[in-house]
């Protein structure tokens, strides 16, 4: 009854105020944790490579809807959607090269032809104008050339669920990286298996996949240098890299040799190589 | 006023008006008359009540709405799983059978931010403004959004429970939700980033459901909690700035929930299910403007209410249907 009594003494207008005071702080707090996803993103806790295409990090942010048509279309499945603990970049797309590089088996750039914001640019048509970052060799005495070896077997072991189109195997679908082993005098792979010096390579032997004069790459992206003496040699990335993470990828050393970096060279891109 | 200025203003968070004498027609207001002065009313209703306490039949309406809500989620899932790419995407945009489509909400978030709006998108958005427009607005909410779907168990959960007394609805303001559409809307013109869709949970549980589940569930999970304990349907009711666009592009939509004044006995079954009972206020005695009136844009054509009305007085309307006073 007591408690009845005091409900009674209450005035409307209270209630109202305790409700519009309710109402706010609810409010504040819905923005406040929204605005929390600015933190990673000003931080840079979290740097991603992203697809072909991708804009400027900000304005590809802004425009993407984050609707994941381009991880569909994806016929090696490079595409990944970020989590909430990338903030603003939740639902963006992303590219873990090491476990999964984009190899451009699609030849058509299915994710920027998906891509419904145009946040991967549609000025992109081959994969040579694609600037998702570059190559970096971070650890050169690693390096199975540089110290003169060659490599056998599974490139990247027999767990690795990693696919490349290899040409002359299929030429339209991707396979398994442990299915295709290898055997080399002098390990190449990051050379052997780069898309734009694999599309340089059937230029130059008069081959291209298609009549279109525009797909050949005009510079190289990646060649093996003389080291010394005994035959060893180191990899070399060039201008032409377009930072697809494919060496990244094969390199059979553990950790990689060859790591992308995207924030430095994405710094003034417009996802487009001019 | 006329009544689509009266819904657009109960949608942006006006508590509904009292008719003026002077705007109820002398018929109307002759009827309202008789049913104040039928002494044997609350009988009727009491009578009422236990017959349909006696049948309890199911929600036909809201089953058929649960089994199309989950439908068109799982297209969503098996496009992309089994790679039929029917439905290729998630809420936020796709691809039907090729034919751009984008959430009319995403897509403004990107115009805002972006400030750069290409052909795909637009044509995605104005197809889903054709399309909504035509199925009523926030029927996106009711039919498709998969957090109204868990909203709805979080509420059976709430009531439940509510009758135990354990826990007590507290009503928020729902201007509210106005001023989160338009916050939203500045933060992303002016930041660039699309920031709702960092916590939208429309858009967290279609990405979860089809390309599997993150830490960003949590969230979802919070807002569920909030609504069980604190707050009854806190998020779809005063917060969620995608009920009020798709709101606004239903608030002219031919498809509606219909009310009849003269079958009505104003026992307020409806009001107790809706989750947006402002826009039923018309079914409180005296406040009916005509003998027949159309239900105001913050509806979400759920159809609780028709499942609800032991009376048959709320029925969905599509225009050129036939008229039968049941």
């Amino acid at each position: 009854m007591n408690a009845k009594a005091k409900t009674t003494r209450r005035r409307p207008g209270q209630k109202a105020r305790r409700r519009f005071l309710r109402s706010v702080l609810y409010g504040a707090g819905v923005l406040g944790i929204s605005l929390l996803g600015y933190l990673p993103v000003v931080g840079q806790w979290i740097t991603r490579l992203r697809p072909p295409g991708a804009l400027l990090e900000e304005k590809f942010l802004a425009a993407c809807i984050k609707c994941g048509q381009c991880v569909q279309v994806c016929p090696v499945e490079a595409i990944h959607l970020a989590d909430l603990d990338e903030g603003f970049g939740i639902g963006v797309p992303y590219i873990d090269a090491r476990s999964q590089a984009c190899d451009f088996s699609c030849d058509g750039l299915q994710c920027v032809l998906a891509c419904p914001t145009g946040a991967l640019t549609h000025d992109v048509n081959y994969p040579h104008q694609v600037d998702m970052g570059i190559a970096r060799v971070v650890n050169e005495g690693a390096c199975l050339a540089v110290q003169g070896k060659g490599f056998r077997g599974q490139a990247r072991g027999p767990d690795f669920t990693g696919k490349l189109r290899y040409e002359e195997v299929d030429r339209w679908n991707p396979i398994l990286v442990r299915d295709h082993p290898y055997d080399l005098e002098l390990c190449d792979l990051c050379v052997r298996q780069c898309p734009i010096e694999i599309r340089i390579a059937q230029c130059e032997a008069g081959k291209p996949p298609s009549g279109d004069e525009y797909q050949c790459p005009p510079r190289p992206a990646i060649q093996l240098e003389p080291l010394g003496q005994g035959g060893a040699m180191r990899p070399v990335i060039l201008d032409g890299c377009v930072g697809c993470g494919v060496c990244e990828m094969i390199c059979p050393v553990e950790p990689a040799v060859i790591v992308m970096d995207s924030v430095e060279s994405r710094a003034k891109s417009t996802g487009l190589r001019t | 006023m006329s009544r689509l200025t009266d819904s657009l203003a109960e949608l942006l968070g006006r508590d509904p008006r009292k008719p003026a004498p002077e705007e109820i027609p002398v018929e109307v207001k002759t009827l309202h008359r008789e049913k104040r002065a039928d002494k044997r009313r609350i009988e009727k209703i009491r009578v009422e009540l236990a017959h349909k306490a006696a049948r309890a039949a199911p929600e036909k309406i809201r089953r058929t709405r649960w089994l199309v809500l989950a439908a068109v989620n799982l297209l969503f899932v098996f496009s992309y799983w089994l790679d039929i790419q029917l439905l290729e995407g998630a809420l936020t945009a796709s691809r039907f059978a090729g034919f751009h489509m984008a959430d009319l909400h995403s897509a403004l978030q990107v115009m805002l931010a972006f400030k750069h709006v290409v052909i795909n998108l637009l044509i995605g958005t104005v197809t889903v403004l054709v399309l909504w427009w035509l199925l009523g607005g926030r029927t996106f909410c009711a039919w498709v959004c998969p957090y109204h779907l868990l909203a709805e168990w979080a509420e059976l959960l709430h009531e439940w429970l509510a009758r135990k007394k354990l826990v007590k609805d507290h009503p928020l303001d729902r201007r509210l939700r106005t001023v989160a559409w338009l916050v939203f809307a500045l933060l992303a013109l002016l930041t660039g980033y699309t920031i709702y869709e960092t916590i939208s949970p429309t858009g967290i549980l279609s990405r979860a459901l089809i390309y599997g589940p993150g830490v960003a569930l949590i969230w979802v999970g919070i807002l569920l909690a909030f609504e069980v304990f604190y707050s009854r349907r806190a998020w779809c009711r005063y917060l969620c700035p995608i009920g009020l666009t798709y709101g606004l592009v239903g608030a002219t939509s031919p498809f509606k929930v219909r009310y009849h004044l003269p079958t009505c006995f104003h026992e307020g079954e409806c009001r107790k299910v809706c989750l947006v009972p402002h826009v039923l206020d018309t079914v409180i005695l005296g406040r009916a403007r005509g003998l027949e009136v159309d239900i105001g844009a913050d509806c979400t054509r759920c159809g609780r209410c028709v499942d609800a009305c032991p009376t048959g007085s709320l029925t969905f309307h599509y225009p050129g249907q036939r008229q039968d006073a049941t």
